[in-house]
């Protein structure tokens, strides 16, 4: 099993969701990121005075896939966030040991 | 200002009442205006500081301040006696011009609420919340009341007997607070990260409902100040609305000239800035009068802003840029745009008064500004040496809504509820009796 993370913008998270879905992926987690790369952050100005604003808000989107659906995922996963603009974001895969449904207690791809 | 028998005015009293009640309302805006634009970690004790206001200078007032500010001069205009002290002598039957001197004496009170709370922003995120409960009632004593009885008490220097005008508040109101703000912000120093950390205003929706309260109570503050319901009043009314709103263009002008955005804290800062210039000069201009001055306001107070970054003072939330600056324009350009229409006699240079109006206004604005930065200074470093004026450096960091309040402003996410910790008849028995938290050193 894989642990898929995507860092995306927030407003790609319906497209990200939707192509998940068709995909056959039934649960993800998501959370409210700040961070960023190459785009760094953004100018405001309040009363005159400029603020630098280095992090960039952000969704994380984790999911949690068999080895042999990883490729897939990220791929739909980079198709939907793609905006082709910089500040897109990034998607990692990682080993996972094991997953566990806390409900029934099913260990392995059973769980997910 | 003298103690006419004649009775009372049934239509100039509703007005006064629902005035006072108006210009009251204009302290808890003046509470969200700052409140939006500090962080979150201390809005709560930004709200506090203006909420406490109300009560101290209330007891204040009360107690003795409407007394040494109206009472009857006891030499030089400089302050009045104590004929008055625990509003003494003042019935129902009390009259004063066309209204119940008892309702007077509260419309006044209101003025020198708002005048202790706007010093607040100066010294936001970091004043001692016990300290500020000290300097408030005394900075009200020495410094809001006698500035007031030289304006409009009887007998007063500056209206009475030096000729400068002031309709509603620019040196008692507009320039105390602003020049105070100053004093006081240099006796604690700047906030920690001051110019390094990011200080953005943390609700802007909050500050711009502030704004509104304000731009709403102003017509009480301008226009309950003819102390009647005439035409006067309604004249104070429209150039009040008139200056907020060229006010708020002035400043956004700017902006988009030279920070390439319109932006929400910039139309309510215009906004205020215009009611604060129009605040002295309502009374004694024509419209024409009223949209200059309040022009004026907005965009030399978007420039005088910044001035605390160049010159290192940390006044957190511009009372010196707004208050200080628009109250100096708008008690000086009285000089310039007085009419004989709205004055009944003085005018100002454009009507053919020459400078001699511009020139009283002008020792009435230096006077003010220099006592009560002088007066609020001392004040501060007394109460700094006694009691410490500064809050801890951990306080300031962690915020003071939780270190002095005990309390957060915004319950944030799904974590953190915690448990009851005190008995309540809601707990069951089996949960063992819970301990009462104890008070941290």
């Amino acid at each position: 099993m894989k642990l898929i993370t995507a860092i995306v913008k927030p407003y790609r998270l319906d497209e990200v969701k939707t192509a998940l879905q068709e995909l056959g992926v039934h649960g993800l987690t998501v959370t409210e990121a700040s961070g960023y790369g190459r785009q760094r952050g953004h100018t405001e100005v309040y009363r005159g005075a400029e603020y630098q604003v280095d992090l960039v808000p952000k969704v994380r989107i984790e999911v949690v896939v068999e080895d042999a659906a990883t490729d897939d995922v990220i791929d739909a996963i980079v198709k939907a966030a793609q905006t082709g603009k910089i500040g897109d974001g990034k998607v990692w895969a990682v080993p996972v040991e094991t997953v566990v449904r806390v409900r029934t207690g099913e260990r392995g791809p059973d769980a997910l | 200002m003298t103690l006419a028998a004649a009775g009372v005015d049934t239509g100039d009293t509703a007005w006064l009442l629902a005035a006072t009640a108006l210009v009251l309302l204009m302290t808890p805006g003046l509470a969200l205006f700052y409140g939006g634009m500090v962080r979150t970690k201390s809005v709560l004790n930004m709200l506090m500081m203006s909420f406490v206001s109300i009560a101290l200078v209330t007891i204040v007032w009360l107690a003795c301040g409407y007394s040494l500010a109206f009472g009857d001069d006891i030499g030089g205009g400089l302050i009045g006696g104590l004929d008055h002290a625990g509003m003494a002598g003042l019935a129902p039957d009390s009259v004063q011009g066309t209204v119940p001197t008892l309702l007077f004496a509260t419309f006044q009170l209101t003025f020198a609420i708002i005048t202790a709370a706007l010093i607040s922003g100066a010294v936001a995120d970091r004043a001692k919340f016990g300290a500020w409960m000290v300097f408030v009632p005394v900075w009200a004593l020495l410094v809001y009341v006698p500035v007031a009885h030289w304006t409009w008490g009887p007998g007063g220097w500056i209206l009475d007997r030096l000729g400068a005008l002031d309709f509603a508040g620019g040196l008692p109101v507009e320039i105390t607070s602003g020049a105070s703000g100053l004093a006081l912000c240099l006796v604690l120093g700047p906030r920690l990260g001051f110019k390094k950390d990011a200080m953005r205003p943390h609700n802007l929706p909050m500050v711009m409902l502030g704004a509104g309260l304000l731009w709403f109570g102003w017509f009480g503050f301008n226009a309950g100040s003819a102390l009647g319901a005439n035409g006067l009043a309604a004249a104070a009314f429209l150039n009040t609305l008139a200056a907020g709103c060229t006010g708020l263009l002035g400043w956004l002008f700017v902006e988009q000239k030279r920070d390439g955005h319109p932006t929400t804290l910039g139309a309510a800062s215009g906004a205020v800035a215009g009611l604060v210039a129009i605040t002295p000069s309502c009374g004694s201009v024509s419209l024409l009068g009223a949209l200059v001055i309040g022009l004026a306001a907005g965009v030399v107070c978007s420039y005088a802003v910044s001035w605390k970054f160049k010159l290192n003072y940390d006044d957190s939330l511009d009372v010196v840029g707004v208050h200080l600056v628009g109250g100096v324009i708008g008690t000086l350009l009285i000089g310039v745009f007085a009419t004989a229409t709205m004055t009944g006699g003085a005018e100002g240079l454009l009507y053919g008064g020459g400078l001699a109006q511009l020139g009283k206004q002008l020792v009435a604005v230096v006077a003010v500004a220099a006592y009560a930065f002088l007066v609020t200074y001392g004040i501060g470093k007394v109460i700094d040496r006694a009691m410490g004026f500064r809050a801890g450096e951990e306080q300031e960091h962690t915020g003071l809504d939780l270190t002095v309040h005990a309390e957060s402003a915004y319950d944030h996410g799904v974590l953190g509820h915690g448990a009851p910790v005190t008995a309540t008849s809601s707990v069951p028995s089996s949960v063992p009796a819970p301990q009462k938290v104890k008070k941290q050193a």
